[in-house]
């Protein structure tokens, strides 16, 4: 009788645990998003849980597009109140949410990012042009005619003679990444708009224009190497040849055995970049559900711990971690928008 | 007779044939010693570069602070409201009173953890009588500091490639001197959760998490796979429809991880509505994946079990399901939780499931029900991966050392098992 009693408990047990309410009020903050944002909004989380009485905030790293999808889809316990982003949030994003009756959206700027390429301490500091990052990555690159032909270029000297005579080799974020997103934008329309041909395309047809500048080339000199950064990181230290790109915050931690290469005469520096004289940078954000401001215990304290001086400011914590803080004008219009919970107009 | 003396009694050529397969046998003898070898070569090194690069992770480096806790720290009613990161700054400006200029200080601040202000919290929480009075604390450093300790810091670097500058290092040496700076056993990884600090940073509420979401797996798919298999090898008839479900078991057991993540996020959370990142989820997930695996162990113990058995109980006037329950059931058990142990090990190693149903996320407090939020071990080590500061790459080290440890603890229970209670026809 001994296994029946054994199978009649587990049943009991099973039941049990399935009938336990799933739909139990959340008291603590759910948040989702971009991996770039992840290590900063998860020291301000852990900074907030510890010194407040409310529970640590529950942070996952969707990626940016992942955690806006989560973040549309409705209003309600089960749907996350905050999501971060290494881009701003998209038109039809805005639309989506407010499809699923998501009105009242907070954006909340919290700081830059830099975007950095970076080659093992062993080899000497590269100095690039954004132009010759486009011409050294894109899949197609104007000819001397102006034509577009598939990228001929084997060696940074092929692209700029001087440039030292390696081959290219860049390692990089996959497509699913901000990072990725951020750099096509950034340091490849920067640079393709240097191309008269395609200048003159982006004014005609911007479409065209970005499809051009944003396709990197797939014959191996571009590597996509994940979306994780210490590996990239590892992987620099194993072959001086290689460039990689990845956030600044790594760059920061690492800066014993890798050097960011200059883009257009700047060093990717906190200062340079806090300045905006790096070109290669992006604003991070993230999105608060209105509504569910005082439903979910804890959100204007959170959102109050993440708009101070001590953690965003010059010299606040997040600094310390390598994000790069805004200039003092914004970060006060920021804070007072985040006091009074304004949303964001639509698009 | 020995074979390698032949006698004159066989022919040349019988020698040469006898000679060329002795000498196949030697080959292949020495083919799979190879593999053997190269096998055990990659064990080592793979153990050797954990256990090397992770040791470290167990020790951590504290620093002594006189502090005093004066009232006027703690203008509030709310004594979790003071300004204990003040406390610690004085603690270190009189130590070394000769720090002046807000660079240097901040500098200076940094030697000490954040955890430093959030560890004096406690205490007064605790025992209010403290304030007022002065004592001696020991404090977690801060991760460059530590890594300075466990040499992963090159001095010999220009300054401003180091995480610790010139100064901080004299700070450090007189520290050090004073007998202020130790490496002690590290407790915090042990009982405290996740934390962006590497010093803070601990496995419990991984450990927990995982605790949690394996119970559930156990408690529903242990059941739940022993009736079936029980169904199927001693009640089902033997027809087409039986082989199908059979064949579409044994294919379900070879399904990549991840498709049950996707299932799980459609019926469970969708569907359902159970919250994310919850062990309730996790185990729900965990138990289609590992149903499969229980399933097929416990049908080929049942099978181990001689007919003669089922006879005899038949014969002396059991019913079916007596027999089945007195005594085919009890001499199968054995290698049926053989085979769910060895399912569960599976289940714990399992990351990719839970990437589609949010577990993979920072959890600081540690879990205390089914219905909390929680990551589970190898979700950690993940994270920790892939975090940018230096000090989670021991960090990661010392996560997959221990659950290396559990599943090798739960696999020698699975042996000791089989030993055990096994028995031979």
């Amino acid at each position: 009788m001994k296994i029946k009693g054994l199978i009649f408990a587990g049943a009991l047990a099973t039941a049990t645990i399935m009938s336990s309410p799933a739909h139990a009020n959340r008291d603590y903050i759910s948040i989702v998003g971009s991996s770039t944002v992840y290590p900063f909004a998860t020291v301000v989380a852990e900074q907030f849980g510890k010194t407040t009485q409310f529970k640590t905030p529950k942070i996952e790293s969707t990626g940016s597009g992942g955690g806006l999808k989560l973040f549309c889809a409705g209003v309600g316990v089960d749907h996350p109140d905050i999501t971060n982003a290494s881009r701003a949030i998209k038109k039809s994003e805005q639309e989506k949410c407010a499809a699923n009756g998501i009105k009242d959206i907070i954006e909340v700027k919290i700081g830059y990012d830099g975007i950095v390429l970076a080659n093992s301490k062993k080899a000497d500091q590269i100095e690039l042009t954004r132009k010759d990052i486009f011409m050294a990555l894109a899949k197609e690159v104007p000819g001397k005619d102006g034509k577009l032909m598939a990228n001929p270029y084997k060696t940074w000297k092929d692209v700029n003679s001087s440039l030292p005579p390696v081959a290219i080799e860049v390692l990089g974020p996959p497509p699913t990444s901000g990072t990725r997103d951020a750099f096509v934008e950034l340091a490849m329309e920067g640079g393709a708009k240097k191309f008269e041909s395609l200048a003159a395309l982006r004014k005609e047809d911007k479409k065209a224009f970005q499809n051009i500048a944003h396709t990197l080339r797939e014959d191996g000199a571009y590597v996509e190497a994940g979306e994780n950064d210490n590996l990239i990181v590892q992987k620099l230290q194993a072959n001086p040849n290689a460039l990689g790109i990845f956030g600044f915050s790594f760059l920061d931690q690492n800066s014993d055995v890798v050097q960011g290469s200059m883009v257009d005469g700047e060093a990717p520096t906190f200062e340079n970049i806090a300045d905006g004289k790096y070109p290669v940078s992006r604003p991070l954000f993230f999105y608060v559900k209105k509504a569910h401001v005082g439903t979910i215990p804890g959100i204007a304290e959170y959102l109050a711990e993440f708009a101070n001086e001590k953690a965003w400011g010059a010299e606040g914590y997040l600094a310390d971690k390598g994000m790069i803080p805004m200039p003092d004008a914004e970060r006060q219009q920021f804070a007072s928008d985040v006091k009074n919970l304004k949303p964001m107009a639509m698009k | 007779m020995q074979p390698s003396q032949p006698t004159n009694a066989f022919s040349p050529e019988f020698n040469k044939r006898l000679k060329r397969r002795y000498r196949a046998e030697q080959r292949f003898k020495l083919m799979g010693i190879g593999a053997i070898f190269i096998a055990l070569a990659f064990l080592v090194f793979l153990l050797s570069t954990i256990i090397s690069g992770g040791y470290s992770a167990f020790k951590q480096t504290y620093i002594k602070l006189d502090v005093t806790l004066d009232k006027e720290y703690f203008p509030d009613e709310d004594l979790a409201r003071g300004d204990f990161q003040g406390i610690v700054k004085k603690s270190l400006y009189s130590m070394f009173s000769e720090v002046s200029g807000r660079k240097d200080k901040r500098m200076l601040n940094s030697l000490v953890s954040k955890g430093a202000a959030f560890q004096l919290m406690d205490m007064v929480e605790e025992d209010p009588s403290l304030i007022g009075t002065s004592f001696s604390v020991w404090v977690p450093a801060k991760d460059d500091v530590d890594m300075l300790m466990k040499g992963n810091i090159d001095m010999d670097q220009p300054e401003g490639n180091r995480r610790i500058k010139d100064k901080q290092y004299e700070w450090i040496t007189a520290l050090e001197n004073g007998e202020r700076l130790q490496m002690r056993f590290n407790k915090t990884f042990f009982s405290s959760g996740d934390s962006r600090e590497p010093e803070l940073a601990g496995i419990l509420s991984a450990v927990k998490g995982s605790f949690y979401t394996l119970v559930i797996t156990l408690l529903l798919s242990f059941p739940m796979g022993v009736a079936a298999a029980i169904y199927l090898e001693e009640f089902a008839p033997d027809n087409k429809f039986t082989d199908l479900i059979e064949i579409n078991i044994n294919n379900l057991a070879a399904v990549p991880s991840i498709i049950f993540g996707l299932l799980g996020l459609a019926i469970f959370i969708n569907f359902w509505g159970i919250p994310r990142s919850t062990p309730l989820v996790g185990g729900l997930v965990l138990t289609l994946m590992t149903l499969p695996t229980i399933i097929i162990a416990a049908r080929a113990s049942l099978k181990s079990v001689p007919p003669s058995i089922r006879e005899a109980a038949l014969g002396v006037g059991a019913s079916k399901v007596q027999t089945v329950f007195h005594h085919v059931l009890p001499l199968a058990l054995p290698g049926m939780l053989t085979g769910t142990i060895i399912g569960m090990a599976q289940a714990l190693g399992e990351t990719a499931p839970l990437l589609m149903i949010g577990m993979v996320a920072f959890i600081v407090d540690v879990p205390t029900s089914f219905t909390d939020p929680a990551a589970a071990l190898p979700v950690q080590i993940y994270l920790w991966a892939d975090s940018p500061e230096r000090a989670f790459t021991e960090k990661t080290s010392a996560a997959i050392m221990i659950l290396l440890g559990f599943l090798i603890l739960m696999n020698a229970a699975a042996v000791f098992m089989r030993k055990k209670f096994e028995i031979k026809w």
